[in-house]
């Protein structure tokens, strides 16, 4: 196993760092249902991490863990080295820990300017009254914001829909938009929960290009949920696999696709 | 021989005229790109600047004179920038279609013998790379884009901007080298190597001397008057003639400003913003603006739809009229002045026109009533008829003398001659100087004397003097019966109805004509929509009973105007089928400028061809298509063969054998 604190180089010359963010035996329950059950592992600075699993596996609530929705009853979160005390979302995402949602959580009657300008949030300190005035560091503050964003839209390339409201674009470009205002918070960590569901083979494509360079160009740790196998195997550094709740399984892509117990789980596995 | 003109005061090539604009325009803009959200502005002297920064850069990379050099990217300042910087050093810029396959731009690169290339991102480095171990004289590649590339092996690959900074840093050492060789380009020096599309065969690089570019720029814009002030957007592959003679040729002689679009997806968008006063589309653009204004008037309110549907009506009546400058009554002007207010002067606006004050179409015929539908709006749309091989310019409609049906009379300084079987030949100061490497062709093109054969057969029309394009020369054949065939015409009166978008008529030496067609999706789709009919895909909308219904309407109504032209009347098209995949130029039926290519076209859907001569219903077939990512898929389908009314012609044989 690696050190912790050191970092190694990829196959295609990235730098992985060190471990940025760590879980150590979460346990989460809704009532008597144990969604998570005793999970460890662990994040590193600049790669790619994957959560896989079957339905109902416990892979989304994982991710609410990180992004602090769900507070689990044991276990503990550790970010950049010290322990998180239980937090609200948008406490995490002052942390710098930006995410998309499953089925897209956009404002769908604002434009797509406006949505990925609403990831700036965290930037924007200018108050009410300089706000409603335009003046000074509200005005500066905007500029300074647009010009982020709008380096969000041509790296997403989505200049052609600047203006589109979001309620009339397809899903595909939804998916895009929702990338783009979490790029668009600079994030330091980046959750994607299932940014390839119900994709054709192009915009999956797609997606899995702008994954690969927004981790390639920004440095930006990503941690995703995936169903689709193949995708995950070719984007991932390592993958988490889950099962009911547990963790079966813990490596690089190749290691895990050669793991008994995971095969058992995606494959089913004969009761006699 | 034609008439070998000098030089005006001096101004023999491209980066001459740059030095000229960068002193007498110095604070004019010379180019606009939208990026980031912003038109960003270069005048003319910053624009020199960064092109003696590249051009120092490619001294210092070793680029000699005479050396090859191919632009590979979208209409962006950096390449018009890089085109003139490569002329500045006396090497030859040759410019490659963006979106041509690995293997295409490999002929290419192959054939002119490139040893650098100038691209644009990842894409076409992945491109460049893929073929570059098959490319004798290829040695290196400047990118701008510098996104996904940071892995890549920097070894034969370098960054636009490092290249000028290097350039920059050299200045004192190399402004010498530079100097001398800007002032050995003459009017004779080659200016720019385009490669024709070809709709057969190979590719041919069209050697084109900077006498051609300025002597073409220079009629032309005397011609319709084009002044440093004019705004053009230049959206239209950089690998052809056209983008070249308006966005560098015209636009370095008269001084103007060159606005590129932020993205191929925001044309529209941009060309509204822009206002261009200046602007070229084929008709293929002007027939989906229309469309699409259709399309949408379809599902406006009552009130809205009564409105533009009156005011169009008398802008039918009158518009041409008024923008022709011919006498209309009081009463008409003051209505159509309203109509400008109320419906005209917005859906300009909407379609980016409201500024142009010399639009032009050319490339293919354009639909009579689209092209009077612009025309009636007060867009001074006109057709003009060209070739690469004559720097553009052939034919030029004159203001206030436009027609549907011609294109124009000789453009200043070109001689046209009509050979005795129709084919149209001329000679002009823009008469290419040859094919690189291809003596054959050029011989068989260029006589001793310099005229040119088009391959278009044509003739003067009688009452405006003005020249009319039948079809391609070699295209028009002969039916089993000895009557004129000639499908390019056919298939222009079927395109024009908005439901078909390509169509392909066979019938050389056969006794009846067929065809094939390819729907309009927009256009269809739209209808399928407000008739609640339910398709999931292009296949399955292009097979339904009643768009196949509709087609055949469209078809026999073509049918019944060729049975009157006593020439045409045996073009009728008795069978035809709706293809189950749009023609395309990946999978090598079309050319990158969207020509059908007949002879690819009949070898690979053979079976088909032949089900609508054997008398069957239907048929069933399987083809294969490319992807855009190269890959390779089929497609398969059970095609309904469907017949159209013909209306019998009498006379057409008599008057056809004469």
């Amino acid at each position: 196993m690696l050190d912790a604190s050191e970092g190694y180089t990829t196959e295609d010359g990235r730098k992985i760092g060190g471990v940025v963010m760590e879980m150590k035996n979460i346990t989460l329950r809704f009532g008597g249902v144990v969604a998570i059950q005793d999970i460890s592992f662990d994040i590193r600075e600049g790669e790619i991490r994957a959560i896989i699993g079957p339905n109902g596996a416990g892979k989304s609530s994982m991710l609410n863990v990180i992004s602090g929705f769900y507070n689990p009853q044991e276990g503990e979160v550790f970010y950049k080295g010290e322990k998180r005390p239980p937090m609200k979302p948008y406490q995490v995402a002052r942390q710098g820990i930006a995410r998309t949602f499953q089925n897209i959580a956009l404002f769908e009657g604002m434009s797509v300017l406006d949505n990925v300008m609403t990831g700036r949030i965290r930037q924007m300190k200018a108050g009410l009254l300089a706000q409603a005035l335009w003046k000074g560091r509200a005005e500066r503050e905007e500029v300074e914001n647009r010009e982020v964003v709008e380096k969000v839209i041509d790296f997403l390339e989505i200049q052609h829909i600047r203006k589109t409201p979001v309620g009339r674009l397809p899903y595909g470009l939804k998916k895009r938009v929702e990338l783009a205002r979490a790029l668009a918070a600079e994030p330091s960590i980046l959750l994607l929960d299932e940014p390839m569901a119900g994709m054709n083979v192009e915009e999956k494509e797609d997606m899995s290009r702008f994954i690969l360079d927004v981790n390639d160009e920004f440095g930006t740790t990503i941690a995703l949920i995936e169903h689709d196998m193949g995708v995950v195997m070719d984007l991932s550094d390592r993958v988490v696999v889950m099962d009911y709740g547990k963790k079966i399984g813990d490596g690089t892509p190749d290691e895990v696709r050669g793991n008994q117990d995971v095969i058992d789980a995606y494959l089913g596995v004969a009761h006699d | 021989m034609a008439k070998h003109p000098e030089p005006v005061e001096g101004l023999a090539s491209i980066p001459a005229l740059l030095q000229r604009n960068a002193t007498q325009y110095a604070n004019r803009p010379a180019y606009r790109e939208k990026e980031f959200g912003i038109w960003q502005c270069w005048t003319w002297a910053e624009a020199e600047r960064e092109i003696e920064a590249l051009a120092l850069g490619l001294i210092d990379m070793g680029v000699a004179e005479g050396d090859f050099v191919a632009v590979v990217g979208r209409n962006r300042p950096y390449f018009y920038w890089a085109i003139v910087a490569v002329q500045s050093i006396g090497a030859v810029p040759v410019t490659l279609y963006h979106d041509a396959s690995a293997d295409e731009m490999a002929f290419v690169m192959e054939h002119c013998g490139a040893r650098l290339a100038i691209v644009e991102d990842q894409e076409q480095v992945d491109k460049v790379i893929e073929v570059q171990d098959g490319l004798s004289k290829f040695e290196q590649m400047i990118y701008i884009d510098p996104r996904g590339l940071r892995k890549y092996d920097h070894g034969k690959l370098h960054a636009y901007s490092d290249i000028q900074e290097k350039g920059r840093a050299r200045r004192a050492d190399l402004l010498d080298e530079l100097e001398a060789r800007r002032g050995k380009l003459d009017y004779d020096s080659i200016c720019v190597m385009l490669y024709t599309s070809g709709t057969t065969g190979k590719p041919k690089g069209v050697v084109l001397s900077n006498r051609n570019i300025i002597e073409a720029s220079k009629s032309s814009s005397e011609f319709d008057n084009l002044r440093p002030k004019e705004e053009v957007l230049a959206y239209l592959p950089m690998a052809w003639v056209g983008d070249f003679i308006f966005s560098i040729g015209q636009a370095y002689w008269c001084g103007f400003c060159v606005n590129c679009p932020e993205s191929a997806d925001t044309m529209q968008v941009d060309l509204r913003e822009i206002g261009p006063t200046y602007y070229f589309a084929p008709p293929r653009v002007f027939e989906t603006q229309l469309t699409s204004v259709m399309i949408r008037m379809e599902d406006a309110g009552r009130t809205k739809k009564w409105l533009f549907d009156h005011f169009m009506a008398h802008a039918r009546k009158v518009g041409g009229d008024i923008l022709d400058g011919k006498p209309v009554g009081a009463w008409d002007r003051l209505k159509y002045g309203l109509g400008n207010l109320l419906v005209y002067g917005p859906l300009k606006n909407t379609l980016g026109l409201s500024r142009v004050r010399v639009g032009y179409t050319a490339g293919e015929a354009i639909g009579p009533e689209i092209f009077s539908f612009y025309r009636s709006l007060g867009i001074n749309l006109k057709q003009l008829y060209g070739q690469t091989e004559a720097s553009v310019f052939i034919t030029l409609q004159p203001d206030g003398e436009v027609r549907a049906d011609t294109v124009g009379v000789p453009a200043p300084g070109v001689e046209i001659r009509i050979a005795e079987d129709g084919e149209v030949f001329y000679r002009s100061p823009g008469v290419f100087e040859c094919y690189y490497k291809n003596e054959e062709s050029t011989k068989s093109t260029k006589d001793p004397e310099g005229w040119v054969a088009t391959g278009d057969a044509g003739f003067f029309d009688d009452e405006t003097g003005q020249l009319r394009i039948i079809d391609r020369a070699k295209d028009v054949g002969k039916m089993a019966n000895g009557a004129l065939f000639a499908p390019k015409y056919v298939e222009n009166k079927l395109k024009f109805f908005p439901n078909i978008l390509e169509a392909v008529v066979f019938g050389n030496e056969r006794e009846e004509c067929t065809a094939f067609i390819n729907i309009d999706l927009t256009a269809v789709g739209n209808w399928a929509e407000r008739n609640n009919i339910g398709y999931a895909s292009y296949q399955e909308l292009a097979g339904h009973p009643r768009v196949l219904d509709t087609i055949r309407e469209h078809v026999e109504e073509v049918n019944r105007s060729l049975a009157d032209d006593p020439m045409l009347g045996h073009c009728q098209v008795h069978r035809f089928l709706v293809l189950h995949k749009e023609l395309d130029a990946d999978d090598g039926e079309m050319t990158r400028t969207r020509k059908v290519r007949r002879g690819v076209i009949s070898e690979k859907f053979d079976d088909l061809l032949g089900a609508l001569y054997d008398g069957s219903d239907e048929i069933f077939t399987k083809t294969e298509v490319t992807y855009e990512d190269g890959r390779k898929g089929s497609i398969s389908a059970t095609l309904k063969i469907v017949e159209a009314a013909v209306k019998p012609v009498e006379d057409a044989r008599q008057v056809a054998a004469e």
